[in-house]
């Protein structure tokens, strides 16, 4: 599915993305995890096209991404979440999806039809909210959704570009355990049709979810497998694992 | 629906009033508003709606104005060259200038607006074959057809009020479409509208060229409505002025440039020549610095948001 192949980020001496080889097979939830400031937020940015790759390449289903622009990759069938949650706060939920959904159906160089009275556009947008469990949040503007909900608006943007390949960038940041069982159950739900790459630092979530893991150290991937290989292995639990699962 | 028949009524009654009561002067300065309206709706459409804040949209307004007025000493005097070449000069120079200025951002891209604008007002001064610093006075108003005759005051009026209101439905129509929603989209939040797909670039470009365009047409219609183009009508003031209008009325708000203009320029009518102020009327823009304070303060949505909200209370 996506298969990153020396993948380098510099930011003036620093060296954020040293030269990273990373597979995420079709299907798969892919967990990418690491201590704060390994990397793992600007590989996702390289991925998903709002920064570019000094150098190594980007390839997806079989085609190089590296040099095309973000919404041609949306195009192509990758979509992000936010860290920080990036959504129209103005505007009502139904109508941050529905923005998503117009997207990718068909072209927004229509300067004379009212949008508004689309319904397939609508349509889709309301079979999303109820995904992502918004469903009677539709009217309400997006600022004023509490913060688990306004997260979930989050991940449901970009499930509404329809994505392959869906990088969720802590989809959990700043929940509840309850909270984070409903995106565990979104996950869940949506791993059947697409392929996940999730950063996460919930190392419960991480383990429940993910077939494989990559572990990224200081810009570096140092280990990729299984979960069981993951938690067996003695650099990892070195550089990163070792407190928190020997508190788990 | 009523607001806008109410509006339209207002607008068509006008001049007929004006005429009754024999104050025909009125009736030209009633044109140069529903211009000066047109110009300040190419602008919110960028600053208003595109979140752009373009700080050079008297370069197009200008723009248009010159090739009506160029054309017209040059003996090109119908209404159906001159104005759609003012139109069509206006958006080749929004697709340059907006292509370099969309490149930046905040504080740089209202900077870079600025630049390109003072620097055609210099090429305009410069230009003396067409009157340079002095400006260039017309042989007459634009020709129609139809047997209609633009030098007439009232015929004048109602055809301004006529592509005015053919604007204003076309900017209703953009910004309720699919292009007018991303437009809004980026101006919330570019990076996730560039998340979810759309080009950003493109599409400001698109706005930042539509704008321009019908700024261009205003100006067609200012170089005729004092028969006189000057490089003034490009000077970063104009500029402010256009801005003002959109601040006053409702930035983003679609009543908000014409009742801007409306309301800006009879302050100035009025208190540029009251003679109750005497010698003070010459400060007039004064007690508009006041109202435009007390707006951006206490009224961030401008009159054309007090009205609406009072509506809804």
């Amino acid at each position: 599915m996506l298969e990153l192949r020396g993948l380098t980020k510099r930011f003036g001496g620093l060296l954020a993305v040293d030269q990273v080889d990373l597979a995420v097979k079709d299907g798969e939830v892919h967990a990418l995890i690491g201590p704060n400031g390994a990397g793992k937020t600007t590989i996702i940015a390289q991925v998903s096209g709002s920064l570019d790759a000094d150098a190594g390449e980007i390839v997806f289903r079989g085609r190089d991404l590296t040099r095309l622009p973000q919404h041609a990759r949306v195009k192509a069938g990758l979509a992000r979440s936010f860290q920080i949650t990036s959504i129209f706060r103005r505007f009502s939920v139904l109508d941050n999806l529905a923005l998503a959904v117009q997207a990718r159906s068909g072209s927004s160089l229509s300067f004379w039809r009212p949008v508004a009275g689309e319904k397939a556009l609508f349509d889709e947008a309301r079979a999303i909210a109820d995904e992502v469990g918004l469903s009677r949040r539709l009217d309400l503007v997006a600022g004023n959704l509490a913060h688990g909900e306004q997260r979930a608006l989050e991940v449901g943007l970009a499930l509404a570009t329809r994505p392959k390949l869906v990088l969720l960038d802590e989809p959990m940041a700043g929940m509840g355990p309850e909270e984070s069982q409903r995106v565990i159950a979104l996950i869940e739900r949506i791993r059947a049709r697409v392929t996940v790459l999730l950063v996460e630092h919930d190392m419960d979530a991480v383990f429940r979810l993910a077939e494989r893991i990559s572990v990224l150290v200081s810009g570096r991937v140092i280990a990729s497998g299984a979960p069981q290989e993951i938690r067996a292995n003695a650099e990892v639990r070195r550089a990163y694992l070792g407190d928190e699962l020997a508190a788990g | 629906m009523k607001k806008t028949i109410f509006v339209l009524g207002l607008a068509v009654a006008f001049p007929l009033v004006m005429n009754a009561l024999d104050q025909t002067f009125y009736i030209g300065f009633g044109a140069r508003v529903l211009i000066y309206a047109m110009a300040a709706a190419s602008l919110n459409l960028v600053l208003g709606y595109g979140g752009m804040v373009s700080f050079g949209h008297a370069a197009f307004f200008g723009a248009g104005a010159y090739v009506t007025g160029i054309l017209a000493v040059e003996g090109l005097r119908s209404a159906w060259i001159a104005w759609p070449a003012a139109l069509a000069v206006a958006a080749a120079a929004a697709l340059v200038i907006g292509a370099l200025s969309l490149r930046t951002r905040g504080v740089y891209f209202i900077m870079i607006t600025l630049a390109f604008a003072q620097m055609m007002y210099y090429v305009f001064v410069s230009l003396k074959a067409y009157g340079g610093d002095d400006g260039l006075s017309l042989p007459g108003r634009s020709t129609l057809g139809f047997g209609l005759e633009l030098g007439d005051e009232l015929t004048w009026y109602y055809v301004v009020l006529v592509l005015l209101a053919a604007v204003l439905y076309l900017l209703h129509r953009i910004v309720h479409s699919r292009f007018g929603r991303v437009i809004e989209a980026i101006r919330e939040n570019e990076t996730r509208a560039a998340a979810i797909g759309y080009p950003v670039y493109g599409y400001k470009l698109a706005c930042f060229v539509i704008s321009g365009a019908i700024a261009g047409l205003a100006g067609a219609l200012i170089a005729n409505q004092s028969s006189y183009v000057g490089p003034g009508l490009l000077h970063w003031v104009q500029s402010g002025t256009l801005m003002i209008m959109v601040i006053l009325g409702g930035v983003g708000r679609f009543w908000g440039a014409p009742i801007g203009a409306a309301v800006l320029l009879t302050l100035e009518e009025t208190l540029s020549g009251s003679e109750a102020l005497g010698q003070y009327a010459l400060h007039w823009q004064l007690p508009v610095g006041v109202v435009l304070l007390a707006i951006v303060l206490y009224a961030p949505q401008g009159i054309a948001g007090l009205i609406a909200g009072r509506r809804r209370a």
